[in-house]
């Protein structure tokens, strides 16, 4: 069991929403990071998503890529994220989860870093590029090293890919909204409720519904329909335009943690 | 079929190259693009109309032309296989048309595609306001300025040029903002990739469309010179036209291929894209195959004289193709190909695209390689007129070739 899937079956049996709060390790640079993470950690995010950033994200909005590019400004490099990650551990047992794209791990080694990762004390990886069909590798290593595989379904699976899909899936089910880059916007799309419900019926886990999440209204919305929701462009942005001063990042916080409310109401 | 006849299987994998490395988003439709293309490809019908076009529209065969000149200043025969003179001016439109009839068998109203030198996006722009579908063509700012004349062709045609900011804003970014439209909008949209890159079936169904050159110089050269070639050269950005003239021959096993990459200012961090010379396995939109990538797995800064060449991932039949001993790869440097520019010009009156070459340069500086009696077929891929101001410039500030 990792933290992730401990978190959802105590939201369970509470009777509660999760919310996924996504930001990119290293904007505006890994010490920020750190501060950001205890901060949506205080406001009371149950899973925190951190993007490892790439220099090619084609799955990313404009928001996301601006992000790991002043991530990769600063430095910050993939095992730099997994070092900050096993620093942030001695401070925090809140569940985490990393998001990237093939190439860094693949550079290093596929192996060696997901010992690596699961070492930092990450409990979940998204691959962005990586579909079912080109998975077997990663599938074994990360079931291996005890950690979550977080795969996506999106408005344009068809009924027998979400069931393959959800067969290597563990921790949560991250159902994408709507077909589309990461990115705001300001309603729930038609059909992210049958999406969920198609994937319910073939799998026994929870199930995130993400992108483009940027209200509380439509986090309460999305989690309703849901287990959980996953907001990531909406929170980088409120971050990056808050600055670094102590004061901008608490009403970022605050900002989160009313989203958080929202969900938590529910 | 011959163990050097490549072809992928049902992913795309090229050996361990290709695949589809994508969002899950576009596995559907990239999985029904390859069914329709599969139909398609068996459909007597659609095979017919593809010719119709290529002949009527296109001026296809293009010719194989004996460049004398060119065959004496290097001291072996030279063959040109003439893309230059098809229809706006570069083998792109082989693909852009296959591709353009297909997405109407399809049903798709728009068309969106990426371009480097912009050969690709004025093809596409072409074949899209032949058929009245709506055209968006992504592509890097900093190729929107070298490439301006390509940019006046595409808006003329009817295409919005979207500019693309993003990172050293040349061909990769406009491959994946190009893709990310296309997440976005699969079920209208059909993304005609210019290149045998990207995931799968683009790398199959780019060279099958480019395969017409190889046809095409295999019956030629039989005719005109009574025998197969020795040599194949051409240029490799993604390897459209390099795999077109190459695939055809792959089983006549005496015919030895070259493909020619960017060598630009020289095989040193961020300012080339020779792949095979300096890159590594990596997987990169869509593909996995040779990448010009740091220890860290970023993608790495590329440079060359030619928009077209100027990418940091090859196609990835190529690398297989490599592996198998069947191709060799070389590189040519931005001072090489503008010395192919001029001696084309000046032999043979013939002014060849920056990328094109990039062929030729090589063929000046390895000339002693070759025997008397070898007969060479050089893909002249495209036409310079695009590049004619950046020539100018590349003169003004070297004090040039006049």
């Amino acid at each position: 069991m990792t933290r992730i899937d401990k978190r959802f079956a105590a939201l369970k049996k509470e009777g509660k929403k999760g919310f996924v709060a996504y930001v990119t390790a290293g904007d505006p640079s890994l010490d920020d990071t750190m501060d950001i993470v205890l901060r949506l950690v205080d406001v009371g995010v149950d899973v925190v998503e951190l993007g490892i950033p790439f220099s090619d994200p084609l799955a990313d909005g404009r928001v996301n890529q601006e992000s790991a590019n002043r991530a990769l400004d600063s430095g910050t490099t993939p095992v730099g994220v997994l070092d900050m990650i096993a620093r942030l551990r001695t401070q925090t047992d809140i569940p985490i989860m990393c998001y990237t794209y093939l190439n860094p791990y693949h550079a290093v080694g596929y192996a060696k870093m997901i010992k690596r990762t699961a070492e930092a004390g990450v409990d979940g990886l998204l691959f962005l590029d990586m579909p079912v069909e080109e998975s077997r590798e990663l599938n074994v290593l990360m079931k291996a090293n005890g950690i979550n595989n977080i795969t996506l379904v999106t408005p344009t699976s068809p009924e027998h890919r979400i069931k393959s899909i959800v067969e290597h899936a563990s921790g949560f089910v991250y159902c994408v909204s709507r077909a589309g880059v990461t990115g705001m916007q300001k309603t729930l799309s038609e059909g992210a409720a049958d999406l969920v419900r198609l994937t319910r019926k073939h799998v026994n886990l929870p199930v995130a519904l993400g992108f483009g999440v940027s209200t509380p209204e439509l986090a309460a919305a999305s989690a309703r329909a849901a287990d959980a929701v996953v907001v990531g462009s909406a929170i980088v942005n409120q971050f990056h335009q808050a600055g670094t001063s102590p004061k901008g990042r608490k009403a970022a916080a605050a900002w989160v943690g009313q989203m958080v409310n929202a969900v938590k109401e529910i | 079929m011959s163990k050097h006849v490549t072809q992928p299987d049902k992913h795309g994998h090229f050996g361990p190259y290709g695949g589809m490395y994508v969002p899950e988003t576009l596995m559907a439709p990239l999985t029904e693009l390859a069914d329709q293309y599969a139909k398609a490809r068996r459909d007597a019908s659609f095979r017919k109309e593809l010719a119709y076009y290529l002949r009527q529209f296109v001026g296809r065969p293009t010719p194989l032309y004996h460049a004398a000149r060119l065959s004496k200043e290097l001291g072996f025969t030279c063959y040109l296989k003439r893309e230059d003179l098809c229809h706006t001016g570069a083998h792109k439109i082989n693909n852009s048309l296959g591709q353009v009839l297909l997405a109407r068998r399809m049903g798709k109203k728009r068309i969106i595609a990426e371009t480097g030198a912009g050969q690709h996006g004025v093809a596409t722009a072409t074949v899209s306001a032949m058929f009245g579908l709506e055209c968006v063509i992504y592509m890097g700012k900093v190729d929107m300025e070298r490439q301006a004349l390509n940019v006046s062709r595409m808006r003329r045609l009817g295409a919005t040029v979207v500019a693309v900011t993003a990172g050293q804003q040349t061909l990769k970014e406009a491959i994946s903002e190009a893709m990310r439209d296309w997440v976005g909008n699969v079920a209208s949209t059909h993304y005609i990739i210019g290149s045998a890159l990207g995931a799968h079936p683009y790398p199959m169904m780019v060279r099958d469309f480019q395969s017409v050159i190889g046809r095409e110089a295999r019956a030629q050269v039989l005719k005109a010179a009574g025998r197969l070639p020795n040599w194949l050269i051409a240029c490799v950005g993604g390897g459209s036209n390099a795999i077109g003239l190459f695939h055809p021959f792959l089983k006549d096993a005496k015919v030895r291929m070259i493909g020619v990459e960017a060598g630009g200012e020289g095989i040193r961090a961020g300012k080339h894209a020779a792949r095979f010379a300096q890159g590594k396995l990596g997987i990169l939109q869509g593909t996995k195959t040779f990448v010009l990538q740091d220890q860290h797995g970023q993608i790495m800064l590329t440079h060359s004289v030619s928009a077209g060449l100027d990418y940091a991932a090859v196609g990835p039949e190529h690398s297989q193709l490599r592996d198998l001993g069947r191709v060799e790869y070389g590189y040519a440097t931005d001072v090489q190909a503008m010395e192919g520019v001029n001696a084309l010009c000046r032999l043979e009156g013939i002014l060849p695209a920056l990328e094109t070459a990039h062929s030729v340069g090589y063929l000046l500086h390895h000339r002693d390689r070759f025997r008397k009696k070898d007969l060479v077929i050089i893909n002249l891929s495209g036409r310079g007129d695009k590049d004619v101001q950046q020539m100018e410039a590349w003169d003004a500030e070297r004090g040039g070739a006049r």
